[in-house]
């Protein structure tokens, strides 16, 4: 089916609009191929932590550093934001446009919050215990991993914020509909990782 | 302005073609220049940095600029057609991929004029590429023009995959795909899944440099083998990107000029996911002299003989393939069958180097110079070689000549074997790569002489070449639809060059080796598998070519954030990282542009259709 008679059939749009052209299914499809080497990606960036997470050439050390009350706050807001970015799905599935806008509201303030917690414990790092980018190896693998996955919680941000514009001004089309359902998929990817960073990074350098 | 615009498949593959015969020409005149100063000892032509300079950016810009967009460029051209599809699965990246290449590839060259080309080698060792050792803004150029080009292969690399999983012609199932898409399909993985790592590594470098952190400075705690271990882990997969594509050729062209079909296809097909497989357990073969200890050695030593045996079998079956077949020696085949041996032998120097006892003593000499260029070089030019001329004529719609052809191959593999035949002995007898210039009377002298003479030959024969490019550009474009007349995938049942959409009506596939499988049954044409209806296309889009500049901007505001302009508007705005803002303000403006405007594309009708 062309995008053209997707249109017309707007109006009785099927019940995973995603999957409702080749274009869609497509992207959904590489959507996946992408995350296969996003996760390449991070897995060298977790190798990287892992070699150099114990050389900290007498600077701040994970033990020292890491306030895991702050960082567990952090990781229910993403967790959270991965269920509410469910929900939107769901409501994308039952043609409720209205309230997949709302969940997607929901997920991107969520993401927000996130944001916001992290470049505040960064910044404590910063200013009060003399830890940055430059202090040593561990300090550098430390802002490179968690920095990149800040960086893809922004883009996440960006990029669902551009897609509820286009949901209100074009409505719920087997266009703008893989699109959105991808974007989900993302966001779940770096939330996803976000457990493995807690994990190794943070609970690790608490007690390992 | 068409060709800024364009998604078409087939024009992508042209822009590819181009711009990778100009790197490759760039790349060509710094291995003369090179092989210009080593002709005799002591030589004074060059000095030492400016050599350093040339084999950086030579083994760099053949590698990333030369050979790999003109994989991409055959890639593209012939994967829709020999699939059956009208396009790529996203055509829009399809472009987006091919300019930020080229922009990366343009960044890259930009470090000769301004102020120091990359001087630590291709593989950019730590510490010899930390700012301590390699102080101009060189490296900076390497990591992120590299960066840049990295992601238009990823782009191109993800999209490939997604046009063959989704986009084959009814009746095509993975076991009737001709082997070059398979080839491509295998090859498009592997770079999936090696490219992320050098994107890491390349930041990691970046950062170093720029930032002052300290992954590789090993008196902040940092690891310097660390940066061998990312890069080798991307590295060694990557010489399997660059070969599959060649042995994918290779298996086109031999069964169409033996009027054979391929020997023991599904054997090729499970060979060549094997090769790609253990090319991921290898990678540390590249290390054994970095005292990674003598069980790791081991392990990796007997993982990289393992790849011998796939590839054992794919030179047998090409082999039997010719085996009582009617072989015509056109261009295109004697390419093919030169390949053969020359490959093999840069194969058994391979597992000559996998014997880690004997690598301590091969490594870092002329020897594994030999080695690795009769791979890419005897296998994987060759095979371009091969693969231009047999799809020139589809592509153009233009036969190239015969006889320069002929001529090509005979200097250009006369000249290569002089070249680096002879390296051989020059490594076993203890000559060092990437050392400026060696002593008289080392028993060097005549055979770095011969090995200059050959790559002058080389020049020639690829001088040869674009004479017949130019000569045939100047034909008019009569070539015949299936010029080789024994044809046997599917490019060859449409006209050359292919009207845009490719085809009228999607083919109906009947077996393996679509069109020869209609010809032996009589057929003239495919059957189509649909009715003649409206074909839908995208439109020509000037985003990609913007978001490219973008991301070219950003890159180069950042190499030059830290440095200190005597000019205060120019220092403030670097500085302030306002440059790399700009740039990504125009690469994510462009996105926004994109997602806001909805572009459907347009229709080609059916009347047009039959007009044509
Ligand atoms: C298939 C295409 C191949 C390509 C394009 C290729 C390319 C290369 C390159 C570029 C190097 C030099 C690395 C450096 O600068 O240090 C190299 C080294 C090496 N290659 Fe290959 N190679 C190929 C196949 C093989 C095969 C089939 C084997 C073994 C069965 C092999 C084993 C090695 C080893 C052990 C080294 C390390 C030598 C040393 O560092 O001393 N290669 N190869
Ligand atoms: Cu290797």
């Amino acid at each position: 089916m062309t995008t053209a008679q997707a249109e017309g059939a707007a109006g009785t749009l099927p019940h995973e609009p995603e999957k409702a052209t080749l274009e869609g299914r497509n992207k959904v499809l590489a959507f996946w191929l992408f995350l296969g080497g996003e996760s390449v990606l991070f897995g060298t960036l977790f190798a990287t932590f892992l070699a150099l997470r114990n050389q900290t050439n007498e600077g701040p050390s994970a033990n020292e550093l890491f306030h895991l009350p702050l960082v567990a706050a952090a990781t229910f807001l993403l967790l959270v934001s991965s269920l509410t970015s469910v929900f939107a799905i769901q409501a994308m599935h039952r043609g409720k446009v209205a309230v997949l806008r709302n969940w997607l509201l929901v997920t991107v303030f969520l993401g927000l919050c996130f944001l916001v917690l992290e470049i505040y414990e960064f910044s404590v790092y910063v200013r009060h215990e003399e830890f940055g980018m430059t202090t040593s190896a561990f300090s550098s693998a430390f802002y490179t991993l968690v920095g990149f996955h800040g960086a893809h919680v922004a883009f996440g941000i960006l990029w669902i914020s551009v897609l509820i514009g286009q949901l209100v001004r074009k409505g719920l089309t087997v266009v703008t509909a893989p699109k959105i359902y991808v974007s989900a998929m993302y966001w779940h990817f770096i939330d996803v990782v976000w457990v493995f960073i807690f994990t190794v990074v943070y609970l690790l350098g608490k007690v390992g | 302005m068409d060709w800024i615009t364009t998604v078409d498949h087939k024009k992508i593959a042209i822009l590819y073609l181009w711009a990778g015969g100009l790197f490759f020409g760039i790349g060509g005149l710094e291995a003369i220049l090179i092989r210009i100063q080593l002709i005799k000892p002591m030589n004074t032509f060059l000095d030492a940095q400016t050599f350093n300079e040339l084999i950086t950016m030579h083994g760099t810009t053949m590698i990333f600029l030369g050979v790999m967009p003109v994989i991409f460029a055959l890639m593209n051209a012939v994967i829709p057609l020999q699939i059956g599809a009208r396009d790529v699965a996203f055509p829009f990246l399809n472009a987006l991929g091919f300019w930020t290449f080229l922009f990366g590839g343009v960044l890259l060259n930009l470090s000769w004029i301004m102020g120091g080309a990359p001087d630590a080698g291709w593989t950019s060792y730590t510490p010899l590429s930390t700012i301590e050792y390699s102080g101009t803004h060189g490296v900076d150029f390497y990591t992120i023009g590299l960066q840049i080009a990295g992601l238009g292969t990823l782009i191109g690399g993800i999209n490939f995959l997604a046009t063959i999983i989704t986009m084959r012609a009814p009746g095509m199932s993975f076991m009737r795909m001709p082997m070059f898409v398979w080839a491509s399909f295998i090859t498009s993985a592997i770079i999936l899944f090696a490219f992320p790592a050098i994107t890491v590594g390349l930041v990691l470098l970046t950062f170093d440099r720029i930032l002052g952190a300290n992954f590789f400075d090993t008196s902040a705690g940092g690891n310097s083998v660390l940066w061998q271990h990312i890069f080798w882990i991307f590295g060694h997969p990557e010489v399997y990107i660059l070969i599959l594509p060649a042995f994918g050729i290779i298996s086109e062209v031999i069964p169409t000029f033996a009027r054979k079909r391929l020997f023991g296809y599904s054997s090729m097909v499970f060979a060549t996911i094997l090769i790609a497989f253990l090319g991921f357990m290898v990678w540390a073969h590249h290390m054994f002299t970095t005292g990674l200890g003598p069980v790791a050695n081991a392990l990796f030593s007997v993982s990289t003989m393992l790849i011998a045996v796939p590839t054992g079998i794919k030179i047998f079956n090409w082999l039997f393939t010719m085996w009582g077949g009617q072989v015509r020696f056109t261009s295109p085949n004697l390419f093919a069958v030169g390949f053969i041996p020359t490959f093999t032998m840069g194969g058994v120097t391979g597992v000559m180097l996998a014997s880690a006892p004997a690598d301590f003593q091969f490594h870092d000499t002329y020897f594994v110079v030999a080695h690795f260029h009769y791979v890419i070089v005897g296998g994987l030019v060759l095979g371009l070689f091969a693969g231009l001329h047999y799809w020139w004529p589809k592509m153009f719609g233009r036969m190239l000549s015969e006889t320069l052809g002929k001529w090509t191959f005979w200097t250009f593999i006369i000249g290569f074997h002089l070249t680096f035949f002879v390296q051989h002995f020059l490594g076993l007898m203890g000559m060092q790569r990437r050392v400026f210039t060696y002593l008289p009377n080392q028993q060097f002298d005549l055979l770095n002489l011969i090995s200059t003479v050959g790559a002058g030959l080389m020049g020639v024969g690829m001088l040869i070449f674009l004479t017949n490019i130019f000569l045939t550009s100047r034909k008019p474009a009569d070539a015949p639809d299936d010029p080789w007349e024994d044809g046997r995938t599917l490019e060859w049942a449409i006209p050359s060059p292919p009207p845009e959409y490719n085809f009228k009506q999607t083919p109906l596939v009947r077996g393996l080796d679509a069109f020869w499988k209609e010809k032996t049954s009589g057929h003239k044409t495919m059957t189509p598998a649909e009715p003649v209806g409206p074909i839908h296309m995208p439109s020509a889009t000037i985003l990609p070519f913007l978001m490219s500049v973008g991301i070219f901007i950003a890159g180069l505001g950042f190499m030059f954030s830290r440095d200190d302009f005597g000019n205060a508007f120019m220092g403030f705005m670097f500085n302030h990282y306002l440059v790399t803002a700009i740039g990504l303000v125009i690469t994510f403006g462009s996105m926004l542009l994109r997602s806001l405007y909805d572009d459907h594309g347009w229709h080609i009708e059916p009347e047009e259709l039959e007009g044509r």
